[in-house]
């Protein structure tokens, strides 16, 4: 539906709202899951500013000096280490990913079974690797440059509470997408939405999910790692 | 009902797609090319916005949402605001207050060895 303003008659704009807003009845004219799904990521939305301002609230209030990012997480491959390296590798897996997830929804729409698995599986297979590149940055942080949540040699200890917290949260809600993903793959796959009658919007509504993992990243990679 | 789901050119993705790693390009490019202070702090908040609103707009397809979906999931977030600005005055508080009664650190920081 491209144009709003002449859905079944319903009023656009400012005088759209109060229609919407004082039915008897919906209020969101999308399928529920749709709708449902999008105030569970406005709830995610708070929760992960609600880690990133405690994430600034530290670094601001530490006295000792907060460690560099872009040289913590600079990585070499034998010359000298470039700087952020593995995360700018990372922010392009997982934009190559949501690319290939707004495809799988269009070609859901489109009724094409075969590609809307496909690119399914791709979006799944590129958020795996994902967290695998983020467990061997974790290895490498732990184990060789020696950061706990309470400590770490480069400077403030504040440091390292919020990188796990803030990352392995986000982590989380990757490795989560990635079954996510795969579930509602196969059963395109299989057929069960087409039998059920649907319009293949489960597709959308696990697109919408993927894109806001991307979206925190966005917002991950500029206040952690650049700032 | 818009039951017909989201429905658009394939063009418009592979448009947005590029430009999503161009924007990111150019924001990794901020920490390589090392710009500090102002400038640096204003091409990271400008690319971030960037990105993140052509995310929401085409790929999570907001821009073709009702103005009542719109507003329900958009206006909320915006008080998140507030929270910033008191934890930002909180936190220079905790930092002055650190300083007062502790000192100043004395801590040494090693190198990071790669």
């Amino acid at each position: 539906m491209s144009d709003a303003a002449t859905m079944d008659g319903l009023p656009a704009g400012g005088k759209g709202v109060i229609a919407d807003f004082s039915a008897d009845k919906q209020s969101f004219h999308v399928p529920w899951g749709k709708a449902m799904m999008w105030i569970f990521l406005l709830s995610d939305t708070f929760i992960f500013s609600c880690f990133l301002v405690g994430y600034m609230h530290v670094r601001i209030a530490a006295t000792d000096p907060w460690p560099l990012p872009s040289e913590v997480f600079a990585l070499s491959f034998g010359g000298d280490p470039i700087p952020l390296i593995l995360i700018a590798i990372m922010t392009f897996i997982l934009i190559t990913s949501s690319g290939t997830m707004a495809l799988a929804v269009n070609m859901g729409y489109r009724k094409d079974k075969k590609k809307t698995f496909w690119l399914m599986v791709a979006t799944a297979l590129l958020g795996a690797s994902f967290v695998g590149m983020q467990a061997f940055e974790w290895t490498k942080l732990i184990v060789d440059e020696g950061v706990r949540p309470w400590a770490n040699p480069m400077g403030a200890a504040q440091f390292g509470s919020s990188f796990f917290m803030i990352t392995g949260f986000h982590g989380m809600h990757v490795s989560a997408g990635v079954i996510y993903l795969l579930v509602v793959a196969n059963r395109v796959r299989t057929g069960f939405y087409e039998r059920r009658g649907d319009n293949y919007e489960i597709v959308e509504i696990a697109g919408l999910y993927w894109h806001f993992v991307d979206l925190v990243w966005v917002f991950i990679f500029a206040f952690f790692y650049l700032w | 009902m818009a039951q017909e789901g989201q429905q658009h050119p394939l063009g418009i993705y592979f448009k947005i797609w590029i430009l999503l790693f161009v924007l990111s390009f150019f924001s990794y490019m901020v920490d390589y090319l090392n710009f500090q202070g102002a400038t640096r702090w204003t091409l990271i908040l400008l690319f971030m916005f960037l990105k993140a609103g052509f995310i929401i707009a085409i790929f999570m397809h907001m821009r073709w949402e009702r103005l009542g979906l719109k507003l329900a999931i958009l206006v909320p977030p915006v008080f998140i605001g507030v929270l910033i600005w008191l934890m930002a005055i909180e936190g220079n508080h905790t930092e002055l207050t650190r300083f007062e009664f502790f000192g100043e650190s004395t801590m040494v920081p090693q190198e990071v060895h790669h």
